[in-house]
């Protein structure tokens, strides 16, 4: 059979892989790697459930090949934690209920802690836009805003 | 066994405390696994052709090349899933729309799928599938559709519910009515009157997963199912009936669900699923791309309301009537008859009447969405009363408060109410800050009532003392917004132990009796009923243990914060024995201890929840931001407030969203032209403000520990709150939702 | 005895009644005796209704017994979402 075969690294770890060349990332991460925390929700880059970090980029891996991550860096939710401990903006998600179902968790957590890379005392507003690329149909945002501000004043001052 | 649900006025240690859900960390780090996370070893992919027409009689289907394609291990026609409906009107609706027997009855209708090693060779054989369509002439719109010109869905359907029956066949499926008094008297004695015609755009519930399951049958005819959902008992005996199995030789396990509001209480492909499966004699997995979510499952009813209110000078409701029609999509359902019903039921009223006319459509089958019709009813209601209250000079707060429905009231749908919240939301509602916040140009401020029914139903529970004293709780609701804790908190405050105590989990079908699915609010309600049941049945037992370890009469035993401890003087020397102690010595003592509860939950209470809400509207763009929000909520008790909150807060969001921007949008070749999360435009973090909420507790008589259902009335009262918001700020009435910003100009510009 | 009310379509079903007197003393009586006193509702209580004692809905145990005095009232049987 044909493939392309692909050399990456996921949360740290090299991995080999062969793919073909319609996959895309997504599909790799979920069904060749069984990493099936990163969710897709719509294929169309939409809604955000599919965020990854590529190289130090957010991305909606639904929008990536596979192939395309040949050489590079790739972060998932799988990689957040450090051994047991949850990273701040995990446990901030926690205290303060910011998920319901938790399909969009992974892509908002993702997607929260590229913004505070960028923007480490990011303003309720800055937030709001920041995320504006992750849909949540349970929650109404509220709580998730609560809990990344807690997060960010957390990691400002650790 | 009898188990009595009466409240018991407590003070309470576990319950209304706010600990981190059981299921948290797993979704936090990604290990929860939801319905596309499950794979089986050989499992293929299965995939659904649907039609591209929205009205179409299918002559042939020749799925021969299809078959004939390397790596296609099944195709299935409706010839695959024969009807063992047995007359069963609603039963044969299901089956027909997830397979079409003899016509295309909307766009995305399934004609045809396939089961392929991968999902390319899936994709490669839907399009060797030749489906031969007679295309008919369709109706997508509501009002069109009842017109004697509209194209006929159905020559069967003759209205139900008119006498005489009709000579000739219609879209108009079924009238039904409700109310009582004389409303043309009521009118008479009006000082004013509104009368105002509303209309409604189809929406969808927009959970981000989409429908998702593995289905596996075996050749000696048993199957496993796992899939997302809302009700795994249900989905269990909808599948077995239509596959023609038993339901104990199909074991369905419920996966963490991505989100449902109701539209994951209704089978879709899992019947499909199962039957590629059964044909292919492997596993398939079978995942509705977000498309086919939107082309072809469930959105709620597209409606067209005429309302009409009168009163007295001094603000008393003398009558109140609507005509409500809902589409249903291709087959029956009681839209508008629930429509119909909730209404007008915020109000004291002694003259109303209220009919609903169920209308067949060619768009995707309604289904249930979260206080189903109650918010569209509530908008064209609310948004009338908003416009009497200023016709005759009074305050919308301080009117509806004059004719709120109290206890002892008749509700317009028949019986008379106990004690309900409406009177104190309102009250919470005219003293809150909100309403003295100051607005500026463009902006304008309004509120609405809700009211939903919410439901007991069939529950069972298993409470399972582990030999280290901690408690396995499993319940068979399924889990949508962290029931898992608020169970938890039940049972540790019944069995007084720490919440840490406890695990709760939610079992599968083989392993608890039927549960009904996690709809109509009930599934804290209800399976915290049983789950106290369950824990008083074990404390039973705990006791009778702790009397044999003593050897004393179980009489002299009671259970107290976590321990048995033996009363009376002549005991004085026997230390408490606790949970822990009890059960290491359980072994000796008769084996392993639990309490089981199947019960039906009924007497659930009424909710009602008012509603605040300011707007800034720009006049250029007819954009309309939301500046402030608040709900508030009457939950009778809440188990863990922080998840009651956050339904307060999701319900509003998805109001908010359906008033302002979402919609589904025919084409005039019947086809939806927006079947994505790009142009079906739900809210985002950017569009939202922080949603304010007001947990108030008026018990449920009817629960031990007052508890009423929450999780849908909050998604009453935000289409009409907008509605008038947006109202006051542009100074013309709206009347077509959603008030999108081309609407917007329109209105403007109109007026 | 009791005195129990039916929403419009049932009524219409019932005669044009929209109170009848039944003698019954739980659900399960009430739909029975209902259904040979008013063939035409038959179809409606195979197809499911929901009965409100007091105010409270009840959907399905046929052995709820009637408090004295009750105000019973028939619903169509609903779900929610």
């Amino acid at each position: 059979m044909s493939g392309i075969a692909v050399s990456t690294t996921i949360n740290g770890d090299g991995v080999e892989l062969l793919c073909q060349p319609q996959e895309t990332l997504l599909d790799v991460l979920r069904d060749r790697l069984g990493l099936t925390g990163t969710k897709e929700g719509c294929g169309t880059g939409d809604c955000g459930a599919c965020s990854v970090i590529l190289d130090d980029r957010l991305v909606c891996s639904c929008l990536v090949l596979g192939a395309e991550a040949e050489g590079r860096r790739v972060e998932t939710i799988e990689g957040m934690a450090s051994g047991d401990s949850l990273h701040p903006l995990q446990q901030k998600f926690l205290e303060h209920a910011a998920l319901q179902c938790g399909i969009c968790t992974p892509g908002f957590l993702i997607a929260a802690k590229d913004l505070l890379a960028r923007n480490p005392d990011p303003t309720e507003t800055e937030i709001r836009f920041g995320l504006a690329g992750n849909l949540c149909r349970c929650t109404g945002y509220d709580k998730i805003v609560r809990a990344v501000q807690d997060a960010a004043s957390v990691m400002k001052g650790a | 066994m009898g188990f009595d649900p009466r409240y018991t006025g407590r003070n309470f240690t576990s319950v209304g405390t706010r600990p981190v859900r059981p299921d948290g960390v797993d979704k936090v780090t990604g290990r929860a696994r939801y319905g596309a996370d499950f794979n089986m070893t050989g499992q293929l992919v299965g995939r659904v052709l649907r039609s591209p027409h929205a009205h179409a009689r299918i002559k042939k289907i020749n799925t021969s090349k299809a078959e004939k394609l390397a790596g296609v291990k099944a195709v299935i026609t409706a010839a695959d899933l024969p009807d063992l409906t047995d007359g069963d009107a609603a039963m044969y609706a299901i089956l027909d729309n997830c397979m079409a027997r003899e016509k295309a009855l909307y766009d995305g209708h399934a004609v045809a799928a396939v089961a392929a090693v991968d999902a390319r060779t899936a994709k490669e054989a839907l399009k060797l599938i030749a489906v031969d369509y007679e295309v008919l002439p369709h109706v997508t719109d509501v009002d069109e559709a009842m017109k004697p010109t509209a194209p006929v869905l159905d020559d069967s359907v003759f209205t139900e519910g008119v006498e005489p029956r009709p000579a000739k066949p219609s879209n108009i499926a079924k009238r039904s009515q409700f109310g009582h008094g004389n409303v043309e008297e009521g009118f008479k004695q009006a000082h004013s009157i509104v009368e105002r015609s509303f209309k409604t755009e189809q929406t969808h519930q927009g959970y981000i997963e989409p429908h998702a399951c593995v289905a596996s049958v075996s050749s000696d005819g048993t199957a496993d199912l796992w899939v997302c959902t809302q009700g795994h008992f249900v989905y269990r005996q909808h599948c077995a009936q239509l596959l023609g199995m038993d339901v104990s030789k199909l074991r369905v396990t419920s996966s963490e669900i991505g989100g449902g509001f109701g539209g994951k209480t209704h089978v879709w492909a899992e019947p499909v699923a199962l039957a590629l499966s059964r044909k292919a004699g492997r596993p398939v997995k079978l995942v509705m791309s977000r498309e086919e979510v939107f082309r072809a499952s469930g959105p709620t009813s597209a409606t067209s309301i005429d309302v009409k209110i009168g009163s007295r000078k001094d603000g008393t409701i003398t009558a109140a009537s609507a005509t409500l029609r809902y589409s249903s999509g291709p087959y029956l359902g009681m839209w508008a008859e629930i429509g119909a019903m909730t209404a007008f039921a915020c109000y004291k009223l002694e003259n109303v009447r209220t009919v609903g006319f169920e209308v067949l459509v060619n768009r995707p089958k309604s289904a249930a969405y979260r206080a189903p019709s109650a918010p569209m009813a509530a908008f064209a209601v609310e948004s009338a009363i908003d416009e009497l209250a200023k016709t005759i000079g009074m305050d919308a707060v301080q009117f509806r408060i004059k004719n709120a429905a109290q206890e002892g009231t008749q509700s317009s749908y028949g019986p008379v109410y106990g004690p309900i919240g409406i009177g104190p939301t309102l009250e919470a509602a005219k003293s809150h800050a909100h309403m003295k916040a100051k607005l500026g140009k463009n902006q304008g401020r309004g509120m609405a009532c809700g009211f939903w029914f919410n439901f007991g139903g069939q529950t069972c529970t298993d409470l399972n003392v582990g030999i280290d004293g901690s408690v396995s709780l499993a319940v068979g609701t399924v889990d949508v917004g962290g029931s898992r804790a608020s169970l938890s908190l039940v049972a540790a405050e019944e069995l007084g132990i720490p919440y840490e105590q406890v695990k709760a989990v939610v079992a599968d079908t083989a392993s608890l009796g039927y549960n009904d699915m996690t709809d109509g609010s009930r599934g804290t309600f209800s399976s915290s009923m049983a789950t106290i049941s369950a824990a008083r049945n074990a404390i039973r037992t705990l006791r009778e243990r702790a009397a044999q370890m003593w050897e004393i009469s179980v009489d002299d035993v009671i259970w107290e914060s976590g321990q048995a401890v033996a009363k009376g003087r002549k005991h004085g020397n026997l230390a408490p024995l606790s949970l822990k102690e009890i059960a290491a010595a359980a072994g000796n003592t008769g084996g392993p201890i639990a309490g089981h509860s199947e019960l039906v939950a009924d007497g659930a209470g009424v909710s009602f929840a008012t509603h605040i809400c300011d707007v800034e509207v720009d006049p250029d763009t007819g954009a309309t931001r939301v500046l402030r929000y608040t709900v508030i909520q009457d939950a009778g008790k809440a188990v863990h407030p922080t998840y009651v909150e956050g339904q307060y807060q999701g319900g509003a969001a998805q109001g908010i969203g359906w008033a302002l921007n979402e919609e589904y949008i025919y084409g005039k070749d019947g086809r939806l032209q927006n079947p994505g999360f790009l142009d079906y435009r739900i809210p985002v973090c950017s569009d939202l403000p922080m949603i304010d909420t007001q947990i108030l507790e008026i018990p449920n008589p009817n629960h031990p520990y007052g508890v009423r259902g929450v999780g849908e009335t909050s998604i009453v009262p935000p289409l009409a709150a907008i509605a008038n918001a947006v109202s006051n700020a542009v100074g013309v009435r709206m009347t077509h939702i959603p008030m999108s910003p081309p609407r917007i100009l329109a209105a403007l510009g109109a007026g | 005895m009791v005195e129990v009310t039916l929403w419009g379509a049932l009524g219409t079903a019932a005669g044009g009644k929209s109170k009848v007197e039944i003698e019954a003393k739980d659900i399960r009586e009430l739909f029975r005796k209902l259904a040979e006193q008013h063939p035409a509702l038959e179809p409606h209580i195979q197809r499911g209704i929901a009965v409100a004692i007091n105010g409270e809905i009840y959907r399905d145990t046929w052995s709820k017994e009637f408090p004295a005095g009750a105000e019973i009232f028939l619903l169509p049987r609903l779900a929610g979402g």
